[in-house]
Formats: C-alpha cells, structure tokens, sequence
C-alpha cells in the first residue's frame, strides 16, 4: 500500500499528464452526433451568448449581402403567387376528388421557421453553426436548416434553451442523401475535409448521365429536408476505376462563408415516420 | 498588476481573439493560424506544473467549446504544457533565470534564438499533435505533414508581430525568496 502512494507522488506529473490526456481523447471518440447532455446543453449557452454578442457588431459588415439574399428570396416568392399566373380555362375540365379527407381543410406538412446565424465555421474538418432558437422557440434535434434560396446548409444535431447547434454540411459525418435533378439517381453526399463549398457525391452508378453544370437536389429520403432543395452544382464527374461509381465534385449552393439567416424546417409528419420505423425495427429483431 | 489577474485578462483575450479573428480569416484550407496557446508560453516559470496541466485544460476545452466537438485542443494544450517545464530548463541560459524573471521572453531567455526554439519546438508539436488527432480521423499523411509545417510558419510569425507589438515589461527582481 505503501509503495502505491509512493509510486503516484513520484509519477504524480506524469499520471496527471496521461489522465487528462486520455479524458481528451475520450471526449474526441465518444462525443456522438446525437448526445444531448446537460453538459452540452450548459457549454452551448455560454458560448452562444458569447457569439450572439460578437454577432451584433459582425452583423453590420454582412447587411450587403444579407439584403441581397434576401431581395432574391422575395423574387421567387413573387414569382410563385398565384396572382402571376393565368389559369387555364377549366369549365369543361371534371375533378375528381381523390382525397377522402375534407380537401378545404388542408393540413400542413413542413413549418419555416426563421433563425439567425451567430457562429459559424468553415476553416475547421468539423464545421458547425449556431443558430439564436432554440427548444424554447420549437426547434428539436434532427430538423433541416436552408438559406435563404433553399440552398441546403445542414442538421439541427444539439439543441439548448435558447440556441441550436446545426452541423453543416462541411462536417464527416454529414451524410445527406442527394439526387441528381437530370436523371434521378440518388447518392451520399460527403465532404472530405479540405476545400470549403466543394462537397462530393457518392454512389452514382457509371450508366447516370451526369456533366458539369448538372443540379443536385435533395432527395426527400429523410424526414429532415423536403425533398427538392437545391444542394449543389456539379463542378467535373469523373468515372472511378477502381469502383463502378461516378466521383462527383459539386459546389454547395449555399455559400457557407458567409450565413446570415436561415431557415429551419420542421416537418410535422417526422414524428409518425419515427414510429413506423421503429415498429418495423422491433418487428425484424 | 497582479500576476492572478494579468493571467485572467490574458485567457479570456485569447480565446476571444482566436475565437473571433483568428477562426474568421480563411487564408487556404492548408493553413489554419493558431496562437491562443501563447497564453500557456507565457504562465510563469514558478507555477507548479499540475496546475500549469490543468490550466492548459481548461484553455483548449474553452476553444473547444467554441467549435462544438470538444477534446482536439484540450489534448494538444496538455501535451505542450507537460513538456513546456522540460524546454524551459534545457533553454534557461544561467543559473537562476527563472527566479531571477516571471516568465519567459526575450530576455529572460536570454536572446531571441533561445526564446525562438522554445517556442517553435512548442508550436510544432501542438499543431502536429493537433492536427495528429485531426487526421486520424482522415487517414492522409501528406496532408497532415505539409498543413503542420506551414500552420507552424504561420503561427510563428503570428507570434512575433505579438511579442513586438506588446512588449512585456520584466522587472529583473532581485530579492527572490
């Protein structure tokens, strides 16, 4: 017992050392995307408050930029009323009502909500952005978050109170799926770690028909991101010889150097899909 | 002023300015510029070294917060201020120096090559353990190795504009207990 203290004041510097060394590295391995401890939930406050301050005064150098994303946004909007387009002449048209709900009460799918950015990066492998709404204001771990021209960013993967962690698509472990808007096919997206706004497509089989210049948009597969969302511009495509895959570099559509507002997506049907999912699970174990 | 509140001023202004300048400049993906840990070159000699270990602790696990996946600068301050005792002692020109001054610079080192060393030699092992522990998740060496080296450069440099721009003032104390 003796020679086990005296061993632990002799090596007390170098057991210190290795201790808080192997508590870092834990945290580095089993920090998961989806932990939501009262840790986490107490670190995210604190910085955010932090962030949210330095924003204020950020926020003035961004106003250009901000306004003119924002003047596009409302563009498409008018764009899409309904006063812009003429209707075709329906008399002799029949409908046939399909739906045996009461069609006039329409329910609603997807929720907007609006949410500014106070940290962002990009520099760093691991990129996230803290958005000033939190779980007091609705938002959940798993919603999708656009810029302002639905160009996608990421997922909501930690909430606290008042603020949202959302990692963004610069992340290794952001696995979107994505879909080319030409001829359909449906891949992974995956960043690499080097290049900010570049991101790869993975997955789509050498007979897709894919050039510089095609659209990639969301898929819709998972509950997070409607379907349609544009995600990217395919930069080059080349065929891989090594595998019976295209490697596709595209460019996000979302400029990520520089996130002024977003919007969060809440999709009121995640729930019951949750659900099936998890009831199909038990039912194969 | 009191060394307890000098080392609380300097904490906070370098996670601020690391945070909020440093992290907002994207010069090249190759090149991330580091120089918060300046604050652990700069704790005093005669602090004792589990406190100099836990201090680093706290200084990387506050950066890391900031980026949301905590343990990356936790482990590379550690790993710089377990090693920063044994640099001082080979660097440490005559005897007593580090009595004879609070913490090291210029010319308690005594000349710039030696302060240089200490803190090159540091630099490089934090971002190569860093960036180590980054790239393990990887997996490429070169580009571990070619981001370590210019990260460093740049780093240094980044140094040196600090330590010209705001020169400490060490008194030469006499009378040490």
């Amino acid at each position: 017992m003796r020679n086990i203290f005296l061993f632990i004041r002799r090596y007390f510097h170098l057991l210190l050392f290795l201790s808080l060394q192997g508590f870092s590295i834990y945290l580095i391995i089993h920090y998961s995307r989806y932990h939501n401890s009262i840790f986490s939930g107490i670190t995210n406050e604190v910085t955010g408050k932090v962030n949210q301050q330095f924003n204020r005064v950020e926020y003035y150098f961004q106003l250009k930029k901000t306004n003119d994303s924002l003047v596009k946004a409302n563009a498409k909007l008018y764009n899409k009323l309904k006063a812009d387009f003429e209707l075709p002449d329906s008399t002799m048209h029949v409908f046939i009502d399909s739906l045996k709900t009461d069609s006039l009460e329409g329910y609603r799918k997807y929720t907007y909500y609006p949410a500014k950015v106070v940290y962002n990066s990009v520099a760093a492998q691991n990129n996230f952005i803290v958005l000033s709404r939190g779980s007091a204001q609705n938002i959940r771990t798993g919603m999708g978050v656009i810029d302002p021209n639905t160009g996608v960013v990421g997922v909501v993967t930690d909430v606290s109170t008042d603020y949202a962690v959302v990692m963004s698509l610069l992340h290794k472990d952001s696995h979107i799926s994505g879909k080319l808007l030409k001829g359909g096919e449906t891949g992974t997206l995956n960043w690499d770690g080097k290049t900010p706004n570049i991101i790869s497509l993975k997955d789509i089989p050498k007979g897709a028909k894919v050039a510089k210049g095609d659209t990639v948009i969301s898929s819709g597969f998972s509950t997070s991101i409607p379907k349609g969302m544009m995600i990217g511009i395919v930069e080059e495509a080349v065929p891989d010889k090594g595998s019976s895959n295209f490697l596709i570099k595209f460019r996000s559509a979302a400029n990520f150097y520089n996130l002024e507002y977003v919007y969060i997506i809440d999709n009121k049907q995640a729930e019951g899909i949750k659900t099936i999912l998890d009831n199909v699970k038990k039912k194969t174990q | 002023m009191n060394t307890l509140v000098k080392n609380i001023i300097r904490f906070a202004l370098f996670i601020l300015v690391q945070v909020f300048v440093l992290d907002k400049i994207h010069l090249h993906q190759m090149v991330t510029p580091y120089i918060y840990y300046l604050f652990i070159l700069w704790l005093p000699f005669r602090m004792k070294r589990s406190w100099q270990m836990i201090i680093a602790f706290a200084l990387g696990f506050t950066l890391d917060s900031f980026r949301h996946h905590p343990g990356f600068h936790a482990a590379a301050c550690v790993l710089i201020a377990y090693i920063r005792p044994f640099l001082v002692n080979l660097m440490i020109p005559q005897e007593g120096a580090d009595t004879n001054y609070e913490e090291p610079s210029f010319k308690s080192m005594g000349g710039f090559l030696p302060y240089f060393i200490f803190t090159g030699v540091l630099t490089l092992i934090h971002h190569g353990w860093l960036f180590f522990l980054e790239a393990w998740q990887f997996g490429n060496i070169w580009y571990f190795i070619v981001k370590t080296l210019l990260s460093t450069a740049v780093s240094l440099l980044l140094i040196l504009i600090t330590e010209l721009l705001f020169a400490r003032k060490q008194s030469f104390r006499t009378n040490t207990a």
